[in-house]
């Protein structure tokens, strides 16, 4: 239980990094909080900006106006956004299922893909199809994902004509119920996959290397004498150990995952919390584009958080410090 | 003179080396030429609009939606990624090089606070981060340069790091500490060119990832307005997605090119200078 008190301080450690961060951008900023507060310099009036420097203790030292921000982060006071005319945590919130599913379909994607190509890749190692599979993963891994995005639409969608150009479903026909989610999924396979991709050839790199290692281990051998058959090895006894560090490198990769969404929402056009950040910075709505940025570095701390614990639990040789 | 028949003989033993080093050097000539190449402002209009590649000799790679030359663009957008590349890791390079030496070789508190720092940059979102700097400073290429320098410093800091916790203990650290040396001429004289090949290796890979993550920052518009870059091309091409697929195409091959000439490079570096971290073959 102390490992958990130890994490959590951490994690209080973090989150206060995270918005201290995020008050000196606040400060580097043209003209002051307030008229970033306001959403932009020039259209507020001058009456409201003067409420709100006294309102946020803009006269007060900077100490003071960090405590102040700091208050208002925990009580998930995000400010008013003028732009969308909405409290910009209610703005938020309302996108965030399109991203998480989004980030979580591209994630699964990405790790089931990677391990199956990782573990075929291993056991082939040296021949042909290792060889096109890491040719594959250099490949993608050097392809901006945007790119290959615009490209499977030029592709799939305009000369094939299999799938939608943008969107999350088809605003015309208001499909309910299973409909609409097949719907949802047919909008949701060209940016998953774009999503994907970069990712895939990492951890197709990873598992490759991991099988590789634990392959050439003493219990493997034991295990081919007793005569298991080899792919009951390469799944049941060797992925096992060498998946193991995925789950924590998947975990890590959480925010570049969210980094990603702005690029593929802005190219596919998903409704998701991405394309609100693009949207915000060619409104030059700097307090919306921070509470994007705070909220979503918080979400990965407390993903991270959980993968520990439940990388812990899964692998009994964590010394749980 | 022998010395480089060597370094020549090391890159051409080891073909992802070789290839790497090849396509880059293509890339380097194209970024220096293109001034000679296409004098004028890539900007300006040279033919009919919507020219496809390999219609007119004058314009072998056709032309975009405003009848500006792509290939033109494609020779000026090289210049402007490999600078952003290679100053943005230059950047990176000495912030996280003082970082963690300082961390690595100090150990204990010092450590504790450089790495928790080193954390939290790499906990909040890279690519938003490098947004919001840019929302911050305006968009420029030094505010593009600035954001990618300060989102890649952490990955070099972590690196350094652990190769100092591994030379600080070695038998010749300890002579320079008997002898009287300061630490700082130990950290800078003595060990950190130890550890130079594996910041090297590194780096080029870096490099990849700083001129996609530029691409994608003036694709979405957030580059500087005034200087042609392959991301910007993208972007300008995306109205015409349907039928002029060429003009998003050839600047994507051409990213797809560099970076895939660095992680070459990178990779074949490792071969030839951590011959004893060579990748497990079978």
């Amino acid at each position: 239980m102390s490992y958990l008190g130890k994490r959590l301080v951490h994690v209080v450690l973090t989150v206060l990094g995270i918005a201290i961060i995020n008050f000196f951008l606040l400060q580097l900023a043209p003209g002051d909080a307030a008229d970033v507060l306001a959403g932009e310099a020039g259209t507020a009036d001058p009456e409201y900006l003067a409420n709100l420097r006294r309102e946020f203790g803009l006269d007060q030292p900077m100490l003071h106006q960090l405590w102040a921000f700091l208050q208002r982060l925990f009580m998930f006071d995000f400010g008013y956004s003028y732009r969308h005319n909405m409290p910009v945590s209610t703005l938020i919130f309302e996108r965030i299922p399109a991203t998480l599913i989004l980030v979580g379909s591209s994630i699964a994607m990405a790790l089931v893909f990677g391990i199956l190509l990782g573990v075929v890749a291993a056991r082939t190692a040296g021949r042909l199809p290792d060889k096109l599979i890491s040719l594959a993963s250099l490949l993608f891994y050097a392809t901006p994902p945007f790119w290959i995005g615009l490209m499977m639409i030029v592709v799939f969608s305009v000369k094939l004509g299999w799938t939608p150009t943008g969107g999350m479903s088809d605003i015309i026909s208001n499909k309910t119920g299973l409909a609409y989610v097949l719907d949802v999924m047919r909008h949701l396979a060209l940016p998953a996959i774009t999503q994907a991709v970069f990712y895939l050839a990492i951890y197709t790199r990873l598992v490759r290397a991991g099988m590789l290692e634990v392959l050439s281990l003493e219990y493997i051998r034991v295990a081919r004498a007793k005569g298991i058959s080899e792919n009951r090895i390469a799944y049941h006894h060797a992925l096992r150990n060498a998946i193991f560090p995925l789950i924590t490198v998947a975990g890590t990769n959480l925010g570049a995952f969210l980094g990603g969404a702005v690029l593929t929402e802005t190219v596919f056009s998903w409704p998701g919390v991405g394309r609100l950040m693009f949207d915000a910075m060619f409104q030059r709505d700097l307090n919306l584009l921070l509470s994007i940025l705070v909220l979503s570095s918080i979400f990965v701390v407390l993903v991270n958080l959980a993968v520990d614990l439940l990388y812990a639990l899964i692998n009994p040789t964590v010394e749980l410090r | 003179m022998p010395r480089l028949v060597a370094i020549s003989r090391t890159i051409f033993s080891n073909w992802t080396l070789a290839l790497g080093v090849l396509l880059l050097l293509a890339i380097i000539l194209m970024a220096l030429s293109a001034p000679y190449v296409f004098p004028g402002d890539p900007y300006d209009m040279v033919a009919p609009a919507l020219t496809w590649p390999g219609t007119m000799p004058e314009v072998p790679l056709g032309t975009d939606s405003l009848g500006r030359d792509i290939a033109a663009g494609i020779f000026h957008g090289a210049r402007v990624s490999l600078m952003v590349g290679f100053i943005a890791v230059c950047f990176a390079l000495v912030i996280g090089i003082l970082v963690g030496s300082l961390a690595g070789y100090y150990g204990g508190w010092v450590d504790d606070v450089l790495m928790r720092v080193t954390e939290l940059f790499q906990t909040i979102p890279q690519f938003m981060l490098a947004i919001v700097i840019i929302a911050v400073l305006g968009t420029s290429i030094e505010a593009v340069v600035m954001s990618l320098g300060i989102v890649s410093w952490p990955t070099v800091a972590r690196l350094v790091r652990s190769e100092f916790l591994i030379l600080r203990e070695r038998a010749f650290v300890h002579s320079c500490l008997v002898i009287g040396m300061s630490d700082l001429r130990i950290i800078f004289t003595q060990i950190l060119p130890n550890a130079l090949s594996s910041i090297t290796v590194m780096s080029s890979v870096l490099m990849a990832t700083a001129i996609l993550m530029e691409s994608a920052l003036s694709f979405l518009g957030f580059g500087d307005p005034n200087v042609i870059t392959w991301g910007t091309m993208i972007g300008m091409g995306r109205g015409q997605i349907r039928d002029a697929w060429y003009i998003i195409a050839i600047p994507g091959a051409a990213l797809l090119i560099t970076a895939l000439a660095l992680n070459l490079v990178g990779e074949g570096l490792n071969d030839a200078l951590n011959p004893r971290l060579r990748k497990r073959e079978v």
